[in-house]
């Protein structure tokens, strides 16, 4: 059983040595200093957590390469490698927005599934069909700019250019074709929403 | 006069990593291994 009360140092030269069990000494020794200057930054358990067992993984690779020199007080080594470890947490964090549920906030309130179930497919279907029949009311010359921008997505340029007429006119006409698409609507009482 | 600008700061006792995380540091520790070869060295981990 080896001392509790030996130095650091002296903990670190036998770990290196092989003894695996000053390693334990080393982390019961400065885990709770460690973990509430973390904590002290992250104001989160569970990140706390990860900060923490990252910095002591840097440890253990450290001291295991031969790579550790000795040049001040080892816990100030180790948490210099924690701020360092907590700084890449903001920066990546920083990077990623990230959104917290609360109580006024659900996060799911902002995550949506996009895909449709069977129910809504067939309504918009439905839809898309009424729409389909509506826009065969209109005159050609208004049906035309409206298919062309809405179904083809031709800018009103190249409908200009397509149509043998100014923008100014396909403007006019998809203008019109949208007004009376609105008024047949009306006129027809029909609902084109779920 | 120091004391007032001064504050120590308190541990939170309460504030400890979990115990699973000191065990995983442990057995990390025991199953990391470091093989010389030539110059370079090879980290090896034996589960």
């Amino acid at each position: 059983m080896i001392n509790n009360k030996l130095s650091d140092s002296q903990l670190i030269s036998d770990y290196i040595k092989g003894n695996e069990y000053c390693l334990e000494i080393l982390i019961k020794r400065h885990k709770q200093k460690l973990y509430n200057f973390i904590y002290s930054k992250i104001q989160d358990r569970d990140l706390t957590e990860d900060v923490f067992q990252d910095t002591f993984i840097k440890v253990i690779r450290t001291l295991k390469l031969g790579n550790y020199n000795e040049e001040g007080k080892f816990v100030s080594w180790v948490m210099r490698i924690a701020h360092n470890l907590v700084i890449d947490h903001f920066r990546k964090n920083k990077r990623l927005q990230k959104f917290q549920s609360s109580e006024n906030f659900d996060i799911f309130s902002v995550l949506r599934d996009n895909t449709l179930g069977a129910e809504d497919t067939l309504i918009k279907n439905q839809i898309d069909n009424d729409v389909r029949d509506l826009i065969e009311l209109l005159p050609n010359d208004q049906k035309e700019v409206l298919i062309y921008r809405f179904y083809n997505d031709l800018s009103f340029k190249e409908i200009s250019y397509k149509t043998g007429v100014s923008i100014n006119t396909s403007l006019g006409r998809m203008r019109y074709a949208l007004i009376n698409l609105r008024s047949i609507i009306s006129k027809k009482n029909i609902s084109l929403t779920k | 006069m120091q004391k007032n600008y001064s504050k120590k700061k308190l541990l939170i006792s309460s504030l400890q990593p979990k115990s699973e995380t000191i065990n995983f540091l442990i057995n990390y520790s025991k199953s990391l291994g470091i093989v010389k070869l030539n110059s370079k060295k090879i980290e090896i981990n034996l589960n």
